[in-house]
């Protein structure tokens, strides 16, 4: 610190966190805007679902099995065809949306918070306590994720919450990298040395000028986290150690059915597209969003 | 070298030994009873105490992991609660079958994920370019068991061109090892076009159009390669996913590989056989990562290792 520091008042007030007019850019994107549409028709599905929903989605319908007691393809009275429970399918996969939309927003909001506390701390403050929270996210990283995920999951008699732990468990050591490197890099800016040379506490510092410009990194890997949320339940789910039914989730409707599946291909057909359709939303506004946000990367196409 | 190389493998080491603490304190802690897996339901309280002293699990959290880790030291991962045999031999017996799925999945991967990158840099732009981009986000976004059952479903089920599961011929290992590549095939059109149309801007390139060589000798000799060796060198980094994927996989086909030995495992709580398989995962990832950084500087030699 003993050289001097050219205080330079434009690095100092500059570069806003969200650049201005990132929302517009947003919706001039052909790919974000069929993103936000998928999540926004999946979060009315899901809020509406009892209201929209035909039919009561734990209900055995006696007419909703053939003859033979198998499942009926899709007709005009069960839209999406009925599982092996003579169940109305697109009863099921609206009320299973609230199941992943849930998981997708506590699971992906807790790893974000622990993710971000860990990098801030490991980052800014360094120290001895950052490092060990760095090595400890190393060694998370050598975890082989998913048969954590299902070892966890699989003790821990699942329910809605413990899956949604299990998954945070698992998916905050990505945030926590991230956060870590970019936490480090703004901490050697010359705006951040100034502000200090100018006398700035360090909680300032941090609450002032850290925090606020890591804000388009959280929404990044906030949006691009759903869709790995999303999918990590749906495949707990189909292991049969995530959410239980009756609860009805995308990935259980195919766990159950699966003995069906090749007399029944509808029955994994319309859930495996729920998941990939709000999976695929999330990565497109996430990756719409990384390109908005970054200051470096605007002026490109 | 010799010295960052021996620093990286402590490094390595102190990993899997932090995994294997963690790993044997989860399963302590968590509330899953192996003895009563392997009593079974009927079995008096007497027998149940009688397997808990013979398999030390009567002992402090300390001194089972003591045990395990002396174990470990020398080779020896334990017996299997319930199978009859070592968690070693159980492993080695299964690994061909994943080694072999992963192998030919990463080929499917690179395979896909260059041809997808390529064409769309070379159609940069274009409504083929943007095609080809949304492509691979939908397979970066497709859940693996439901890309595994459809195709199961259209190539098996439906047109019977390929067996639907099983092991032990070529015509056994297409379908597990598309649904294993296709996932990262998308990562790597990504980033494959990235790095394509970096190149194509270089001087070099525009000299040897100027020398007045054919498109596609640029193309493939002088553009590709360049573009495609820096993400080569990440094959290290996907064995970690790849590790992961094949359970599902591996469950969905029907196909004997240490997925499959891990999840019947976490099904019964035979605790030596979850901890071999996590160990031997972390061992995979740990080396991937190594491999991955060991390789980078001999592709580009500005890279330094530090």
């Amino acid at each position: 610190m003993s050289e001097p520091i050219a205080f330079d008042m434009t690095t100092a007030v500059a570069a806003p966190p969200v650049p201005p007019g990132a929302w517009r850019r947003l919706f001039k994107r052909p790919l974000a805007v069929i993103g936000l549409t998928i999540i926004v028709v999946a979060v009315l599905g899901a809020a509406l679902a009892p209201w929209i929903a035909p039919f009561d989605p734990n209900e055995q319908f006696f007419d909703g099995l053939s003859l033979e007691g198998a499942p009926l393809p899709p007709n005009a009275t069960y839209w999406l065809g009925t599982d092996l429970l003579g169940r109305d399918l697109l009863s099921r996969i609206l009320y299973g949306a609230r199941t992943s939309l849930v998981i997708g927003i506590v699971a992906n909001g807790a790893a974000l918070l622990i993710g971000t506390l860990v990098g801030v701390t490991a980052g800014y403050f360094k120290g001895f306590i950052g490092g060990v929270l760095m090595r400890f996210t190393d060694l998370m990283m050598a975890f082989p994720a998913l048969l954590l995920a299902i070892c966890l999951a699989a003790i821990l008699s699942p329910s809605l919450w413990i899956v949604a732990l299990v998954i945070a468990l698992v998916n905050w050591v990505q945030v926590a990298r991230v956060i870590y490197t970019e936490t480090s890099a703004l901490s050697e800016r010359e705006f951040i040395a100034a502000e200090r040379t100018l006398g700035a506490s360090g909680p300032r510092i941090l609450f002032r000028h850290i925090l606020p410009h890591l804000l388009s990194t959280v929404i990044v890997w906030g949006t691009l986290g759903i869709s790995t949320t999303v999918l990590l339940e749906a495949t707990l789910s189909y292991l049969g150690v995530g959410v239980q039914p009756p609860m009805a989730s995308w990935g259980n409707i195919i766990f159950e059915n699966q003995t069906y599946f090749q007399a029944a291909p509808w029955l994994v057909f319309f859930p495996g597209i729920a998941i990939l359709l709000l999976a695929l939303a999330f990565n497109l506004v996430g990756d719409a969003l990384r390109d908005v946000l970054d200051p470096t990367e605007r002026g490109r196409d | 070298m010799a010295l960052y190389l021996l620093r990286r493998l402590v490094q390595a080491a102190l990993i899997l030994l932090g995994v294997s603490v963690i790993t044997f304190a989860l399963l302590y802690l968590l509330p899953a009873d192996p003895v009563r897996q392997i009593a079974g339901r009927s079995a008096t309280v007497q027998t149940v105490e009688n397997i808990r002293r013979q398999l030390g699990l009567d002992q402090p959290f300390l001194v089972q992991y003591g045990r395990y880790l002396l174990n470990l030291l020398q080779g020896d991962l334990g017996r299997s609660y319930l199978q009859r045999s070592e968690v070693a031999e159980l492993i080695v017996a299964r690994l061909p079958a994943t080694l072999l799925l992963m192998a030919a999945g990463i080929l499917c991967e690179l395979v896909i994920g260059i041809a997808m990158g390529l064409w769309a840099a070379v159609r940069r732009g274009t409504p083929t370019d943007r095609a080809l981009m949304v492509s691979s986000f939908v397979g970066v976004s497709a859940p693996q068991f439901v890309v595994g059952l459809l195709l199961l479903y259209v190539f098996g089920v439906r047109l019977g061109w390929l067996p639907i599961s099983g092991y032990g011929t070529a015509a056994h290992l297409v379908l597990p090892a598309l649904t294993l590549g296709l996932l990262g095939a998308g990562w790597y059109a990504r980033m494959v076009r990235s790095s394509m149309i970096d190149v194509l801007r270089q001087d070099y390139i525009r000299t040897a159009r100027a020398k007045g060589l054919k498109g596609s000798t640029v193309l493939f000799r002088h553009a590709l390669p360049n573009a495609i060796l820096p993400i080569v060198a990440m094959i290290g980094i996907d064995i970690g996913i790849f590790m992961s994927g094949v359970v599902v996989v591996e469950s969905v086909f029907g196909w004997p590989g240490i997925g499959q030995l891990a999840w019947q495992a976490i099904q019964r709580v035979d605790i030596p056989i979850i901890m071999g398989v996590t160990l031997v995962s972390a061992l995979a990832i740990v080396l991937g990562n190594l491999l991955a950084d060991l390789i980078a500087p001999f592709i580009d030699p500005r890279i330094k290792l530090r």
